[in-house]
């Protein structure tokens, strides 16, 4: 085979990401969905199937649908939303259905922006968030002979989001995953525990020439449960289709299974034998029917995400871009950055930052603290900053006095008073420090005033130490120009 | 001892001319006569009984009982009855034990009634001839070499060979109406929604609804009135307020409209049309004014059913997988082998025969054609009912083409479910329906169905009120089973 005309290959990529919603009963009954409880302990008739048993849908889920909908900035949250069945025998899903949204989901056409691998920006468009009831858990190594059932996970609501097959690269479909998982865990809706199964992923995964409109024939990656595992068995399946197409091979349409441990993927099932799920709507389910005032008092419950957070960061507060980032993405770091900000009057945002991020962030690791400890409350740190913003005290008292805001319960006020931190701007004092400093040091000022710029920097230094560092540095300044 | 309907028993119980232990063992010595022969029952209820007995009796002594409290019935066997085995008729359940009370099951227990037995039906509520039940079939007290009606044919025999004054049925495509008529009583479907599915072993969930057997249309008032009312436990349960359906049984029906369809009286053997007409007459001389309908989408309505129906009943039945309770086969080789055989040993032929059409009928590729075309059906029969109701009151129509027929009659399953043609539509559209006895062709009985409008119940059953008050066919009683 000739290497100079070799096939450049393009990736396309769609996820389909299952979100368990952290309501505390499941999707259709009252039954406990707390995660590690004894098998089999919170199963309710429903979930067991017993005949004659029915389902009655959790508005909390709708809730948190449709707040997941508002956070993509979804063109359709559908005022009527229905049911289906999707039928197929599998022990752990006892009903031997899935009740889930085929035809009139919840959720359409929301879109997200992630950084390419170039780093710009790119717009993944969502088809759909569906809502779901998740399966039981099979248990293959527990008895030799039997496969065990925990049907303790099935009805757990979950709302499956599925995206347009718009990433290309596993780096990419990693970044989107991140992002929703940055989403829905804000939202408060998931608690986004990858291991313990709240967040999976199911990845689509195709290959074709570059320049190629149609899509080439996709294989499903099922369950992958950590984001490094996503990256990982992207790439393998990439590698492992391109591969097969190039020696002449045709890509399978089938599922396959990602082995961490062997780090490839397996055929699970394919199209052939895969099941005909019969999907029809469900009969025991009314349509769900909202109006435009339901929709719009969810809304109430979206907070500000990291993205806009950090936009706001440096167009509104002029932060550094790398600043903004660290603390919008620091859900607690930021929440207190926005409540000191709040507060302040004539200080600037930008100096919180730096301290937040300097003197503040050193103080916490030192101390092995959380920033939600509140060692200093918003308040303090916000009248610290006027302080350095009136002058009244330098950069460098201020970290003395963080420091000792930490310790004690003063405010920065009663520290710079009582230790007499005050920054020295009198000009009438300083000039006498001044004076009294050139007179004992004649050669100095001799060499100063011969140019020496040097010299300058001594005086100024003369002068810090004379005042324990609480001289007005510019002040000092023109004084010495002045003389 | 004769009784005259529940309002009569009732007064001798609350006048304590009898105690409710000695109007069960009036009955049971009835049950103890019949039943067995008449194959009506699958499990007797004795300790659930003498429990209710106490209760009812200390609820009646203390005055807090109402007209119900005491009354004995018996309950199509696919209610959900706690610690009761529950097997709707299928070798799939024969020893499943309910581990909750149906909520129709409750409403009746809170009255205080008292459970006598399970009652026989077609296997799943799935037939018209009681013949597909796992436990044999239901004999008609009217003729024993022939059927009762199904599916809820042991209910209906039991009302009408006088071993209970109430049962319970459900009713999917005609299966309160048409044992009814076969059986020569009265039995109501009300409004789907009206009676909480919950607890209900379902066929097909978008058309089940429970209902009651009894010989007049009064005392099916009353218990259903009981029965009804909205259920959280139901999602699809109608949010209308609990009604009293006896409370406008005595009103005079002259100057009300009633519909007829010319189109369904010309396709009936001649024998049940005459007699059908004759009870139409009958209504037209109470003072009602006959008014001719069309229902131009009602004849696709049984092509429909047998699409619905059988596409719910095979995901409803999925669940019966031989692995938490009901029949599981021996020695299962693997997963899929438990599941085909359980499945193989547990379901009959006619229930096999629906879970396959409507798996079919539901499959990728065929939906369009029959799944998506049946609904379309529905629709505009639901339309078709709209339309009639706003020119008539209530509708009287045929219940059946045919009287009760021998066992081993119908070889071919389409015949059968051809004879639900008339039952169908109303069934299709969730209307409130019902089956009266209008008299005897071939000493066979012969009913007339009453549909109303949505939540109408209280029109038909004054209507039916008002024909029994004129008539005496509600008391004609199959010989050997008169009360003496």
């Amino acid at each position: 085979m000739s290497n100079q005309n070799k096939t450049q290959w393009e990736t396309v990529i769609g996820l389909e990401i299952h979100t368990q919603l952290k309501t505390k009963s499941k999707l259709f009954a009252g039954t406990n969905t707390a995660y590690g409880a004894e098998p089999n302990t919170q199963v309710s008739f429903l979930e067991a199937a017993i005949p004659g048993t029915l389902p009655v849908f959790n508005e909390k889920v709708l809730r948190y649908a449709i707040r997941f909908g508002l956070a993509v900035g979804a063109k359709l949250i559908a005022k009527e939303s229905t049911f289906d069945r999707k039928n197929y025998f599998y022990p752990d899903s006892p009903k031997a259905y899935q009740i889930t949204q085929l035809n009139h989901p919840i959720v359409e056409h929301g879109q997200l922006i992630i950084e390419d691998d170039k780093g710009k920006e790119k717009v993944i468009r969502i088809n759909r968030a569906h809502i779901e009831e998740d399966a039981g858990k099979s248990i293959h190594d527990k008895y030799a002979q039997y496969s065990a059932i925990d049907l303790n996970r099935c009805g757990t609501p979950l709302i499956e989001i599925v995206s347009e097959p718009d990433l290309s690269s596993a780096k990419e479909a990693v970044r989107y995953m991140r992002s929703i998982h940055t989403i829905v865990t804000h939202l408060g809706i998931c608690d986004g525990n990858l291991q313990e199964g709240s967040f999976r992923c199911d990845a689509n995964v195709s290959v074709r020439p570059v320049g190629q409109k149609e899509l080439g024939t996709r294989t499903e990656l099922k369950n992958i449960n950590s984001f490094r595992f996503v990256e990982k068995a992207i790439n393998i399946e990439i590698k492992r289709q391109i591969k097969l197409i190039e020696s002449g091979g045709t890509v399978t349409q089938e599922t396959r299974l990602y082995d961490a441990d062997k780090n490839q993927t397996r055929p699970m099932r394919s199209k052939e034998e895969a099941n005909d799920y019969r999907y029809f709507s469900d009969p025991d389910l009314l349509p769900v029917v909202i109006d435009q005032a339901y929709i719009d008092n969810e809304k109430q419950f979206i907070p500000e995400f990291p993205a806009q957070k950090i936009k706001r960061y440096i167009m509104g507060l002029a932060l550094k871009s790398d600043d903004a980032k660290i603390i919008a993405n620091d859900k607690e770091l930021s929440e207190y950055f926005d409540a000191i900000v709040q507060k302040l009057k004539k200080a600037k945002a930008k100096i919180a930052a730096n301290l937040i991020l300097g003197e503040f962030s050193a103080l916490l690791n030192a101390n092995d603290a959380k920033v939600e400890d509140d060692n200093i409350t918003a308040t303090q740190f916000a009248q610290l900053l006027e302080a350095l913003a009136a002058g009244t005290i330098s950069h460098k008292i201020a970290k003395v006095v963080m420091e000792k805001m930490w310790a004690t319960d003063n405010t920065a006020a009663q520290i710079i008073d009582k230790e007499g931190l005050a920054q020295v701007s009198d000009t009438g004092e300083l000039e006498a420090i001044v004076k009294e400093i050139i007179k004992n040091n004649p050669s100095q000022f001799e060499a100063y005033k011969n140019g020496d710029m040097k010299m300058f920097n001594y005086f100024v230094g003369q002068v810090m130490k004379q005042t324990k560092g609480r001289a007005n540095p510019a002040q000092v300044k023109t004084l010495l120009e002045e003389l | 001892m004769q009784f005259n309907g529940i309002k009569q028993i009732s007064e001798a119980l609350k006048s304590k001319a009898i105690s409710v232990q000695e109007l069960h063992d009036f009955y049971q010595a009835k049950v103890e006569k019949h039943a067995q022969n008449l194959n009506c029952l699958i499990n007797k209820t004795p300790q659930l009984a003498q429990q209710q007995i106490k209760q009812a009796q200390s609820l009646i002594n203390s005055g807090s009982g109402n007209l119900l409290t005491g009354i004995p019935l018996v309950h199509k066997d696919l209610f959900c009855t706690k610690g009761i085995k529950t097997t709707c008729g299928s070798r799939m359940l024969e020893n499943f034990v309910a581990p909750y009370d149906a909520t129709v099951v409750d409403n009746l227990n809170q009255a205080g009634m008292v459970t006598v037995a399970k009652a026989n039906m077609d296997e799943f509520a799935m037939g018209s001839s009681n013949e597909n039940s796992y436990f044999g079939a239901v004999k008609n007290p009217w003729d024993l070499n022939r059927v009762p009606g199904g599916s809820s044919g042991g209910s209906a025999a039991c009302v009408a060979a006088g071993l209970v004054p109430v049962a319970t049925g459900s009713d999917t495509g005609g299966s309160i109406r048409q044992p009814a008529a076969l059986c020569g009583i009265t039995g109501i479907k009300p409004t789907y929604g009206r009676n909480s599915r919950y607890g209900m072993v379902a066929f097909a969930s978008s058309l089940d609804q429970a209902g009651v057997f009894a010989k007049t249309a009064e005392d099916c008032a009353l218990v259903l009135s009981q029965m009804c009312g909205f259920d959280a436990k139901d999602s699809t349960s109608a949010q209308v307020d609990k009604e009293d359906f006896s409370q406008n049984l005595t009103q005079p029906i002259n100057g009300m409209k009633i519909g007829v369809i010319p189109e369904w009286m010309e396709t009936l053997p001649d024998d049940i049309r005459i007699q059908t007409q004759q009870s139409i007459d009958t209504l037209k001389n109470m003072g009602a004014q006959l008014v001719e309908i069309k229902l131009p989408t009602a004849h696709l309505a049984v092509s429909a059913y047998y699409v619905i129906a059988p596409a719910e009943c095979s995901s409803n039945l999925s669940r019966f997988d031989g692995i938490r309770y009901g029949r599981q086969c021996d020695n299962p080789k693997d997963l899929n082998d438990l599941y085909v055989r359980s499945r193989t040993e547990g379901f009959g032929e006619e229930v096999k025969r629906r879970i396959m059409v409507g798996t079919w009928a539901l499959s990728a590729g065929f939906y369009d054609a029959y799944y998506r075309k049946a609904q379309k059906i529905r629709r505009l029969i639901s339309e078709d009912f709209a339309r009639a109701f706003a020119q008539v009151d209530v509708i009287a129509a045929p219940v059946s083409p045919e009287v009760a027929f021998e066992f081993n009659a119908k070889k071919d399953p389409v015949s059968m479910y051809q004879a639900d043609i008339y039952t169908i539509p109303s069934s299709l559209a969730g209307l409130p329906c019902m089956s009266i006895p209008i008299g005897l062709v071939d000493k066979l009985p012969v009913g007339l169905q009453l549909i109303g409008n949505n939540l109408q119940e209280s029109k038909i059953l004054n209507v039916a009120h008002q024909f029994q008050q004129e008539t005496d066919f509600h008391h004609l009683v199959a010989e050997g089973f008169a009360h003496e």
